[in-house]
């Protein structure tokens, strides 16, 4: 009756004991099956052969209800210790096994890289190369980089620098700098991620909640006039919808000198507008408020669906909004270092995302997060 | 913001399209986000008193009821349950279409005719409530709006409640506008704009009391920094009853309900001026007074919504010292959460005789703190964290009592109203100089339109020293204008930014992309041209994400996410990218090229970190980012070797020279992290430095990523490290017209000599013997098998000799040739 537990081995080391009857010779017989087990297909028989439904030590678990209850404990708890014993070692040689196997494949599958490098150029030497990448067709940017790119030539054709600055950015920088001392009701408009980093105390860094931290980057390190747009990643704690991702992309343009003037910004709004969207796309400007511009405007363009007949994308006003934008505030600037009476600017910042969803049709950005192949490979 | 305009209209002149309202006031910043028109529909609705109610045979939801619609009686069938014989409902005879679009039709149910149909508040447009029928009043006494005294059966609903026609305008109001929050302060940027005359609201004079006030109760303020004026005020003779139908109606419409007369007079007040007031009962204080504190830590008040409210529980800023105010009864105990919420136990009901009527302005930042704190926020809090004006209150106050005394006749106030001041806000007088106004404007204005822009808004101004000057007053509730810069944007909405002159701005300079955004262009045009899809993935990943690709523990964690899905920063692109081929997979989307250029942000080195935080450098950034190119490689046959063929293409691309392979094995290097451990090698430069890696994934990587069972190539390539690479030169070698000479050699070599090192020993000595003669070395050819040893290769190179000046001889290439032999054999390697 134990004769159908242990496969392979059972040959060569005879018939288990009965668990029931000797655990102890039992669980030495079943460990040393254990230990000679040499694959995973090997282990996983032997698991079947000495834990499984059919096996000895399962029959004998059975049968304990036929017994009365002293005995009925003592085996059941020897049994149960047995069972304990061999499943700790099953697993245990399971991961040698597996480890063993890992290495040897690894071993078996060992390349030389070096070769594709040695191999460069051999084709122009009459020779066949030894290694070849098949191209079945040719990949896209992402539609956000390539708005980011879009934006980035338009705004170099304009006259305009492309710079950046970092993700992660203290307090100072992302809000202090910019006119939002600590407490400030406007910090309300930005949820923040916050970050636990060794050596700043706590809410000191942060994910940068737009670019704008980077105009006070710039006006501290370059000599004036300025310039720039700054395109980057910003994150805010925003549950995600259908328009805001947490992670999403700006462009912020910056321009600082002498005589700057709002209709500066105006007019750069406007040229900006018509080099992106194109001349039946007009530029518009309204008040608004940011803390770090004086005066602040939220600008609008004609709405794209129906160049300004009404539709629903734009609520029937003809018009959607793209970004903010404005003076300069004199504050950012002396926290910049520079002064207020001697220069000033202006700047603008808007979504790429946005963009790139009115003029892709996106109608939900959470696809994106998903990098489906089918998606990628469109437009 | 809610904006009925019949409200509007009572403080300034409209025009007759609401259309050229929104469009102003859009132009004025005063952003109209929603329209809404009401009370249409509503003509032929009429007021009916209820006669009968019968129960139908065999129905148990409708009944059978007849009505007094001032034409004789008339039957309708009704399914509401909540009106009795003698209540006054309205009634939609046949032929109504109601608010909502519905028509109504003479119909028969159950066998019994029903003319008309009695609505509930929903059905007519009038609000939310459709548990049953409007009642409007009756001998019952019921009445769900307010003031309905003298209701005719059979009067038009519309007369009955005033309601006719109106227009709704939601206008976002940006934070910086508290003098926004309120229907006067609206008409104010209209009536500048349009050069019409403000009329302010009408105060009738009170009936003063024989009591003053300082004898009715006390006012003691503990911390005037939180407080800064309190104003306290007694109004006698009060009956509670329900409002007036217009101020219920108007209530109604900026989208509050309608209480009694005492809470919507002070609640009218504050939408139509912007000054929140609260009324306490005076016989329900414990002791006839008010003491204006800080609370104390752990502190507890329950609010008019019934909640328990902690006071100083938690800081919510930085600089928060966790102090919020409360006012107390003369006993010192909390009844109210000041500018936030009164309290539970004072509140007017319908037994209060006497109010004590509390005006005050506190603290914007302790209000904000407070509201934030306790996660309470509400129409008074909004105001007053936004900034009320110190010096408008006593207009609210005397607006209220004329409002309370339209339905309270016989109100008194009590004379010499308690008024405690500290240092709240004034008027603040503002410097403006016209050059700097048209320097940041672009504009050329003169001092005079100047000022006509600005006095209509309140901001009165005198000529200052100089002809070039103003000085501006700017009044006290415009918290949002202390500088010059202020009243420049004030003077550039009024004037209209669409007005304003616009430029054709060229900056001098010449436009142009820095280094790394070329590179990024190079890289992502090589990379689609291997039919690599460029994948989008976020910076914050799960916990755990990084060991699972197989880098160490560690990461910088994100104290609030919101998730913890996306609560570590990526320390690698890795995790992204395996799990976007992993989405792909599950969708049968196989054999997929992708690649993403992004941040990866390493451990914080507390000591930079703290330098940053302390020196704000610019040019320094708190944690090392660095901008990393992955590409990971699945199409079917991918494998190390395609990432090792996809890096000498972009090794091409970006003209880089000098860089090496590192492989564990072949040389001391040590394994990549993550990589297949004998199929995978560092990138280094010809200065050391670590550019990246490339290989497979490793098995183990995939199965946790759920892509096991394939081949993933693994490119990584750090941009920074990459762009301070050199670079091959510009000029070109001129191509030699003169025949090559090949030599063919091949080698076989044992298990740790990689290719690429012997190719790179058998250029070196070509080159030494050779000069300029030698042309090029490549690997042609790999052999494995017998009659070689297991572990053994033969590797074929090809060595290309062609002198620039002539044709070469036999003997010297096999001269070269032997010199090339004898230092492959050094390195173990024995000729074929």
């Amino acid at each position: 009756m134990v004769g159908e537990a242990g496969g392979d081995a059972e040959g060569q080391e005879g018939p288990l004991a009965d668990p029931a009857v000797d655990p102890a010779g039992w669980t030495a017989g079943a460990l040393a099956r254990i230990d000679s087990a040499t694959s995973l297909a090997a282990l996983e028989g032997l698991a079947q052969a000495l834990t499984g439904k059919a096996s000895a030590l399962a029959q004998a678990h059975r049968r304990l209800g036929s017994l009365d209850a002293a005995e009925r404990r003592a085996v059941g708890q020897a049994l149960h210790e047995a069972r304990t014993r061999v499943e700790a070692a099953l697993a245990e040689r399971r991961a040698q096994v597996a480890a063993a196997e890992r290495e040897a494949q690894v071993a078996a599958e060992r390349l030389d890289l070096s070769e594709v490098l040695a191999a460069v150029g051999a084709a122009a030497l009459g020779a066949r190369s030894p290694a070849m990448l098949g191209v079945a067709g040719r990949g896209h940017r992402h539609l956000v980089e390539r708005t980011r790119e879009e934006l980035e030539e338009v705004f170099v054709g304009l006259g305009f620098e492309v710079a950046e600055g970092p993700e992660v950015e203290t307090d100072w920088f992302n809000f202090e700098a910019l006119h939002m001392p600590p407490g400030h009701p406007a910090r309300g408009m930005f949820d923040t991620f916050y970050l636990e980093v060794a050596g700043a105390p706590p809410g000191a860094v942060l994910l940068r909640t737009h670019t704008s931290p980077v105009q006070v980057r710039l006006l501290r390190s370059r000599p004036l006039p300025l310039a720039v747009v700054i395109p980057g990643r910003c994150y805010r704690r925003d549950t995600p919808d259908a328009r805001h991702l947490p992670t999403f992309h700006q462009v912020e343009g910056l321009v600082v000198g002498q005589g700057v003037t709002f209709g500066d910004l105006a007019g750069t709004i406007e040229a900006f507008t018509q080099a992106y969207f194109g001349p039946r796309i007009a530029a518009r400007l309204r008040p608004a408020f940011f803390p770090f511009t004086e005066p602040s405007a939220e600008f609008e363009i004609t709405c794209t669906i129906c160049e300004g007949a009404g539709c629903r994308t734009c609520s029937q006003t003809g018009w959607v909004e793209l970004g903010g934008c404005g003076m300069v505030d004199p504050a950012v600037l002396e926290a910049a270092g520079v002064d207020p009476e001697a220069a000033q600017g202006f700047a603008f910042g808007f979504g790429i995302d946005r963009l790139a969803q009115m003029r892709h049709g996106i109608a939900d950005m959470r696809v994106l997060l998903d990098n489906d192949l089918r998606l990628l490979r469109q437009p | 913001m809610r904006v009925p305009l019949s409200w509007l209209a009572d403080f300034v002149a409209l025009p007759e399209d609401w259309r050229e309202v929104a469009r102003t006031l859009d132009d004025l910043g005063l952003v109209v986000e929603g329209v809404e028109e009401t009370g249409v529909g509503l003509e032929q609705v009429v007021v009916a008193e209820v006669l009968a109610i019968d129960a139908i045979p065999g129905a148990d939801r409708i009944r059978r009821v007849e009505v007094d619609a001032g034409s004789g009686r008339v039957q309708v069938v009704c399914g509401a349950w909540n009106f009795a014989e003698g209540d006054l409902v309205a009634l939609a005879p046949p032929g109504t279409v109601l608010p909502g679009g519905v028509r109504i039709e003479r119909r028969r149910l159950r066998g019994v005719e029903s003319a008309g149909m009695l609505c509930s508040a929903r059905e007519l447009g009038l609000g939310e409530d459709q548990s049953g029928l409007l009642i409007l009043g009756g001998r019952n006494g019921r009445g769900s709006l307010g003031g309905t005294g003298d209701l005719q059966p059979g009067q038009p609903l519309a007369e009955a409640l005033g309601e006719g026609p109106d227009v709704v305008l939601d206008v976002a109001v940006e934070t910086n506008r508290p003098d926004a929050l309120s229907i006067v302060g609206i008409a104010r940027d209209l009536a500048a704009r349009w050069g019409q005359p403000l009329r302010l609201p009408e105060v009738s004079a009170a009936t003063l009391g024989p009591v003053p006030t300082g004898e009715l109760c006390s006012v003691v303020v503990e911390d005037p920094d939180l407080c800064p004026r309190f104003t306290a005020w007694v109004l006698t003779e009060v009956t509670v009853r329900p409002s007036p139908a217009l101020v219920a109606r108007r209530l109604r419409l900026a989208g509050m309900r309608a209480i009694d007369n005492v809470v919507d007079a002070s609640n009218y007040v504050m939408l139509e001026l912007g000054q929140p007031t609260h009324p306490y009962d005076l016989d329900a204080l414990a002791g006839p007074g008010l003491r204006v504190r800080a609370g104390r830590p752990g502190e507890e008040v329950v609010t008019l919504d019934g909640q328990v409210r902690r006071l100083g529980a938690r800081q919510v800023a930085p600089a928060d010292d966790r102090r919020d105010c409360v006012i107390c009864d003369a006993e010192d105990r909390p009844v109210g959460v000041a500018g936030v919420m009164g309290g539970a136990s004072s509140q007017i009901g319908p037994g209060t005789r006497r109010v004590l009527l509390e005006a005050a302005y506190f603290d914007p930042m302790a209000v904000a703190r407070t509201s934030a704190r306790l996660a309470l926020r509400s129409e008074a809090s909004v105001r007053f964290e936004r900034g009320c004006d110190p010096a408008g209150i006593e207009r609210a106050v005397g607006r209220l009592v004329t409002v309370l005394g339209w339905s309270v006749p016989e109100l008194r106030v009590a004379p010499d109203p308690l008024d405690v001041v500290g240092n709240p806000p004034g008027p603040r007088p503002v410097r403006l100089r016209l050059g700097r106004l048209n320097g940041v404007l672009g504009t050329s204005f003169e001092a005079t339109e100047v000022r006509a822009l600005l006095d209509p808004l309140g901001f009165a101004s005198e000529p200052g020293a100089s002809g070039e000057e103003l000085v501006v007053t700017v009044p006290s509730f415009r918290p949002d204008a202390s500088r010059e810069i202020d009243v420049v944007e004030e003077v550039a909405r009024l004037y209209g930014y669409r007005r304003l002159p616009r430029r054709r701005f060229r900056p001098d300079q010449v436009g142009r992309l820095g280094a790394t955004q070329r590179l990024r262009r190079v890289l992502r045009e090589a990379l689609c041209g291997l039919g690599c899809e460029e994948a989008w993935t976020p910076s914050l990943l799960r916990p755990g994400d990084d060991e699972l690709a197989g880098l160490g523990p560690g990461g910088v964690v994100v104290a609030n996410p919101l998730t913890p899905e996306e609560s570590v920063l990526r320390r690698s692109l890795r995790p992204g990218l395996l799990r976007a081929l992993a989405f792909n997979r599950g969708r049968q989307l196989e054999g997929l090229r992708l690649f993403e250029l992004g941040r990866v942000f390493p451990e914080p080195d507390p000591a930079r970190v703290a330098e940053v935080l302390e020196g704000r450098d610019p040019e320094r950034s708190v944690l090392e980012e660095r901008e990393v190119l992955a590409v990971a490689l699945a199409d079917p046959g991918d494998d190390a070797r395609a990432a090792a063929l996809c890096w000498t293409v972009l090794a091409e691309a970006t003209r880089v020279v000098g860089v090496t392979l590192a492989q564990a094995g072949f040389g001391p290097a040590a394994v990549v992290p993550g990589l297949h451990p004998t199929r995978s090698a560092w990138l280094t430069g010809a200065d050391g430095a670590v550019l990246g890696a490339l290989g497979e994934v490793d098995p183990a990587v995939l199965a946790a990523f759920g892509v096991g069972g394939q081949r993933v190539g693994w490119l990584e390539l750090d941009l920074g490290v990459l762009r301070a690479q050199p670079h091959r030169a510009d000029q070109l070698v001129p191509a030699s017209r003169f025949p090559a000479s090949d030599v063919d050699l091949a080698f076989v070599v044992g298990p740790e000599l990689a290719a690429e090192r012997l190719r790179q020993a058998l250029q070196q000595a070509a080159e030494e013997a050779a000069g300029e003669s030698l042309e090029a070395v490549a690997l042609f050819d790999v052999y494995q098998g017998p009659p070689l040893g297991e572990d053994e290769r033969s590797l074929a190179f090809r060595l290309r000799f062609r002198s620039p000046e002539r044709t070469l001889r036999d003997e010297e290439v096999a001269a070269w040739r032997v010199a090339c032999i004898e230092v492959a054999e050094r390195l173990g390697a024995r000729l074929r």
